[in-house]
């Protein structure tokens, strides 16, 4: 029979991802005891989802999609212009620590691609300019 | 008389200005001293007229599509609480031929109703499929979907009846329904819009499985890239509980059933089955070897049916109308009806549910309208990233599961390959990937490309493509025909 302790450690990581905007060193101890499990076996199971973040990520997420339909609509020029504005490449965040970059396989919005999510916010039928005006917006410009 | 008028709360039509158009609309009306309700329903799936508003007059919905918030003035002026001409007319929604050419059966609410009213879901048949599995025994509610030919929409067709016969016949005890909502491959959307559009019938299908196997407890596993599907399954989790519809009194039948949220952590892998019930039990989603089938030996090792959502939303139709009429629709062994969705470069993207059978050609072009662009359709994408590509010449072809899977190139079927290991990658040395891929769903997406090239340069009488940029009009249809089958050891 498996631990059914352990089953409440994912919604556990949510929680604190969602409080301190990823998952601090200090409070591994604390979950691995709480959920009966090593410390190495907390750590391996944040290492293996992507959303686990282990530092502190950017004040907002910019996730642009890169798949399929996405790239038949222009994703492509859309990312390129997203990285050299922004000055970063994918998975890091710009200097300022305002804005992560992220590459996201499908966000479900495939019909009206291509697509980014700017936090928890979709947006659909995003041409460059647009992709400015999303991200003014969210630095309150 | 207050007049209602629709705005989709669907996070694609959001996406487009949907809520910027709905608080334009509010303004507006209360500026010109006119009542009006609004409600927020689900999408019709005509994503290219997204926002596609609606103004009922005389029980009628007339569709205007697709409104910016600068229209809405002009629409008050031309008259559209009254059905006034405008560019963005589109006439009643129901005779929208893209709309009327389709068998809504398990998206036949959508876009009609408003999402969290059970008032509405009841109205509109909700909750007939429970009520009558409430009055069966256990075994006639698997006859019925076995009858009605059911098989699992996730893409790997294993029958449904089969998998659910074989978790009743299971040792007693604990046994669990899991739907699988971990819609991670890329082109599909139809799970996401029916957790937003329909939750109910999700709900309703999940209960109705569990009296089938005599399980009380049921997982929803949703990928954590669909926040407002999450919001909208909430609130009518909390709305069915306080209802008696979910709880230890399944309408007051004595019955239980609770149901938990759960959400993924995006792990692609992780919508394979075994793989998500790794992860529901707070483990590393690592894909395990069958047997034993989950069906015997699943969530904290006891019988469980993982389905798809589509599969268990199609589940209260199958009950409330039975198997027969289900199995009416289709052709061969592919029984009732499948939702494709139509993405990429497309004049017409969005949802479209039919039976089996419809050609590839019908849906790209008479459904599609041909590519935006505006070029000739070269290579359509079919069943995700680890589905296949296939050339025009393969268009006439029904899209029939089990067809496609014949006349599909092998490789490509096989293509499952793989693919969710780094190392596979270093296996093509010519690809112009050298960096290991940063995420299984991203590896998955290169060996689709390389399965793409690899085509490109075998097929002989489809030269063009080799020559083509990757930028060549290409669209995908997802209906997840033969998806992740690779670790099923039923898809065949």
């Amino acid at each position: 029979m498996s631990n059914t302790n352990q089953a409440d450690l994912l919604p556990a990581l949510h929680r604190l991802q969602e409080k301190f905007g990823y998952i601090p060193d200090h409070a591994i101890a604390d979950l691995a005891k709480a959920h009966n499990m090593a410390q190495a076996e907390v750590v391996g199971v944040i290492g293996f989802y992507h959303d686990f973040r282990r530092t502190p990520p950017g004040r907002q997420r910019l996730r642009i999609c890169r798949a399929e339909s996405c790239q038949a609509m222009g994703a492509d020029a859309l990312a390129m212009h997203a990285s050299t504005q922004l000055g970063v490449e994918f998975g890091a965040t710009t200097a300022d620590g305002e804005v992560t970059l992220e590459a996201a396989y499908c966000l479900g919005n495939c019909a009206c691609s291509p697509a980014v999510m700017l936090d928890d916010d979709l947006h659909g039928r995003v041409s460059v300019e647009r992709l400015d005006a999303i991200l003014a917006e969210g630095r309150g410009v | 008389m207050t007049q209602r008028i629709f705005v989709p709360r669907d996070a694609s039509a959001v996406s487009v200005g949907a809520e910027r158009v709905c608080r334009t609309i509010e303004n507006e009306a209360r500026n010109r001293g006119l009542e009006v309700e609004i409600v927020r329903n689900g999408s019709r799936g005509l994503y290219w007229l997204e926002p596609l508003i609606e103004v009922e007059i005389d029980g009628q919905r007339i569709a205007y599509g697709p409104v910016a918030p600068e229209d809405v003035p002009g629409l008050f002026e031309a008259g559209w609480l009254r059905g006034g001409a405008h560019a963005l007319f589109h006439g009643p929604s129901e005779e929208i031929p893209y709309l009327k050419r389709q068998t809504r059966l398990t998206f036949a609410r959508m876009g009609v109703t408003d999402p969290l009213s059970l008032e509405d879901y009841r109205a509109h048949g909700g909750l007939k499929g429970l009520e009558r599995a409430l009055d069966m025994k256990a075994e006639d509610i698997v006859d019925a979907v076995d009858t009605g030919g059911l098989r699992g929409r996730g893409g790997a067709g294993f029958p449904t009846g089969i998998k659910w016969r074989t978790v009743m016949n299971a040792d007693g005890g604990q046994k669990y329904i899991v739907c699988n909502a971990d819609e991670g491959d890329s082109g599909t959307f139809s799970d996401r819009m029916l957790m937003e559009g329909d939750p109910f019938c999700l709900i309703e299908g999940m209960i109705i499985a569990g009296l089938a196997v005599g399980a009380d407890t049921g997982y929803i596993y949703l990928r954590s890239e669909y926040p407002d599907a999450w919001d909208v399954l909430e609130d009518a989790i909390v709305t069915a509980t306080r209802e008696g519809i979910l709880g230890a009194n399944v309408l007051g039948s004595g019955r239980r059933f609770e149901l938990n949220l759960f959400k993924g952590a995006g792990a692609y892998v992780c919508g394979e089955e075994t793989s998500l019930l790794e992860s529901i039990e707070g483990k590393r989603g690592l894909v395990g070897a069958k047997p034993p089938l989950p069906a015997l030996e699943g969530l904290f090792g006891r019988p469980t049916v993982v389905n798809n959502v589509i599969t268990l939303a199609s589940v209260p139709w199958i009950l409330a109308h039975g198997g027969e009429a289900y199995k009416a629709h289709g052709s061969g062994r592919s029984r009732g009806t499948l939702p494709f969705q139509l993405a990429g470069n497309l004049k017409r993207p969005g949802l479209v549910e039919v039976a089996f059978g419809m050609t590839l050609r019908e849906l790209l072009y008479d459904f599609g309208g041909g590519s935006a662009s505006g070029r000739p359709i070269r290579a359509v994408q079919v069943g995700g990233p680890l589905g296949a590509y296939l050339p025009s010449r393969a268009s006439t072809c029904p899209s029939i599961t089990r067809r496609l899977r014949q006349s599909a190139p092998r490789w490509a079927m096989a293509g499952s390959l793989p693919s969710t290991t780094a190392s596979t990658w270093r296996k093509w040395p010519a690809m112009p990937w050298n960096s290991a891929p940063s995420s299984p769903a991203e590896n998955a997406h290169r060996a689709a490309s390389v399965r793409f090239a690899a085509w490109s340069c075998w097929t002989a009488c489809w030269p063009r493509v080799r020559n083509a940029p990757t930028t060549t009009p290409c669209c995908a249809i997802s209906a997840r025909l033969c998806w992740k089958g690779r670790f099923a050891p039923w898809a065949g």
